[in-house]
């Protein structure tokens, strides 16, 4: 059983989502082109993973595993989170206006973004308990937040270089991306 | 020949991968050994195949309204199946793409093919089309996979190349990063076409339905 530190550890740096686990790499290269864009996908994919893992714990250990349907889990998260992203957005719309303005814009693009789903499996797959999840959930979408702010101030820099013709647009960004990944290697070992 | 079109054109015009930039979860992930790369890219191959399919077969029965989560459930019922089988019949490869498989339902491929053509046409050139374009993420995944297989470990395939001292960067994250930004500029520099600037909204297949992005001001 792994201690709430080693998660929170492992979710922020060494397990990192989009550095290490390879999941929503589209918004990590869509969003991150300006701070302020990345720290409001960063909070909304928070959010949402946040409320996902709480609703599809008591789904998957209460309904699909007792039934023995565990195999419909996929079906049964997706659904779950398209229709979690629907209604947050339109509860935001109504009760809390300022924040929907803020966070809006990138709720639809939630829920098609892996990382979501990614988590809630993981969850399972991990066998964490309902804490657990939570926490775990909670710091890798700050995690993500993190990573994607930091690679908008990379981003801004590597715009203005001189790179070379055919390297230009994508492909620098990518390798940009790998020299910051090479970075968070640094940080293994530090669950251990 | 019109049919025989839609086949060629996802192979390398419209790579979905390499030109279209999307899918780049699992062509991150995945690629560590030409195995897993071409594992995958067949997994994807089958779900784009039945749910274009399908959803080209239902297009006049589904609701405007609905359609998006109509379709995710279509895509999330044929990586179920593909999950099932694999696990039944190749463990092995069941077990290293692990996550990424039931992660098949969001790749942005296929909900995109949905979208943009199975929605819109027959069910025959709805299929080459899959087909096209499956194939087309296959070979992007392989070569990816094949270049960080034999940089990485020495291998390829698993069968050990001499002579090749094998550099772990490459099989680590950050070498999955570098080594597609260097084949994405070497199609670039083959094709001799200008280098895709952005990823954003522009190579985004649910543009027309996202939102936020009419919102944004639609694509760039």
């Amino acid at each position: 059983m792994k201690g709430i530190f080693a998660i929170m550890l492992a979710a922020l740096l060494t397990d990192n989502f989009v550095l290490s686990k390879f999941m929503g790499i589209c918004p990590f290269l869509g969003v991150s082109k300006k701070a302020s864009s990345s720290l409001g996908m960063g909070a909304a994919v928070t959010f949402v993973m946040v409320c996902a893992s709480v609703v599809t714990y008591p789904i998957y250990h209460f309904i699909l595993d007792p039934l023995g349907i565990t195999y419909l889990r996929t079906i049964a998260f997706i659904l779950i989170i398209a229709l979690f992203v629907q209604l947050v957005e339109t509860a935001l719309k109504k009760l809390m206006p300022p924040l929907y303005n803020a966070l809006g814009v990138y709720l639809p693009l939630i829920t098609t973004n892996c990382a979501v789903l990614g988590l809630t499996i993981l969850n399972i797959d991990n066998e964490y308990t309902f804490g657990q999840s939570v926490i775990n959930a909670f710091f890798s979408g700050i995690g993500f937040l993190m990573v994607l702010l930091i690679f908008s101030g990379v981003r801004s820099r590597v715009e203005e270089a001189d790179v070379p013709e055919t390297f230009k647009g994508v492909p620098a960004t990518l390798i940009a991306a790998a020299i910051l990944s090479l970075s968070f290697i640094g940080f293994s070992g530090l669950g251990n | 020949m019109s049919n025989f079109k839609e086949f060629t054109k996802g192979l390398i015009k419209e790579n979905p991968t390499l030109v279209g930039l999307l899918g780049m979860c699992p062509t991150l992930a995945v690629t560590t050994t030409a195995i897993n790369g071409l594992g995958m890219g067949l997994a994807t191959t089958f779900v784009l195949l039945g749910s274009n399919i399908v959803i080209s077969l239902l297009k006049n029965v589904i609701p405007k309204s609905v359609k998006l989560p109509c379709y995710i459930v279509i895509i999330a019922g044929f990586v179920t199946l593909i999950e099932m089988l694999m696990k039944g019949y190749l463990p092995d490869l069941y077990k290293s793409l692990g996550t990424f498989l039931s992660l098949i339902t969001v790749n942005c491929i296929i909900l995109g093919r949905a979208e943009m053509f199975a929605s819109k046409n027959k069910v025959i050139p709805s299929i080459m089309d899959a087909l096209g374009m499956g194939l087309g993420f296959t070979l992007a995944l392989t070569i990816m996979a094949s270049v960080r297989e034999i940089f990485g470990a020495g291998a390829w395939f698993g069968i050990k190349i001499p002579y090749i001292q094998s550099l772990t960067l490459f099989i680590l994250p950050a070498g999955g990063f570098f080594v597609l930004g260097c084949v994405i500029a070497a199609v670039n520099k083959l094709s001799d076409k200008k280098p895709p600037q952005e990823i954003g909204c522009s190579s985004c297949p649910s543009r027309e339905s996202c939102s936020s992005c009419q919102s944004e001001g639609g694509a760039k």
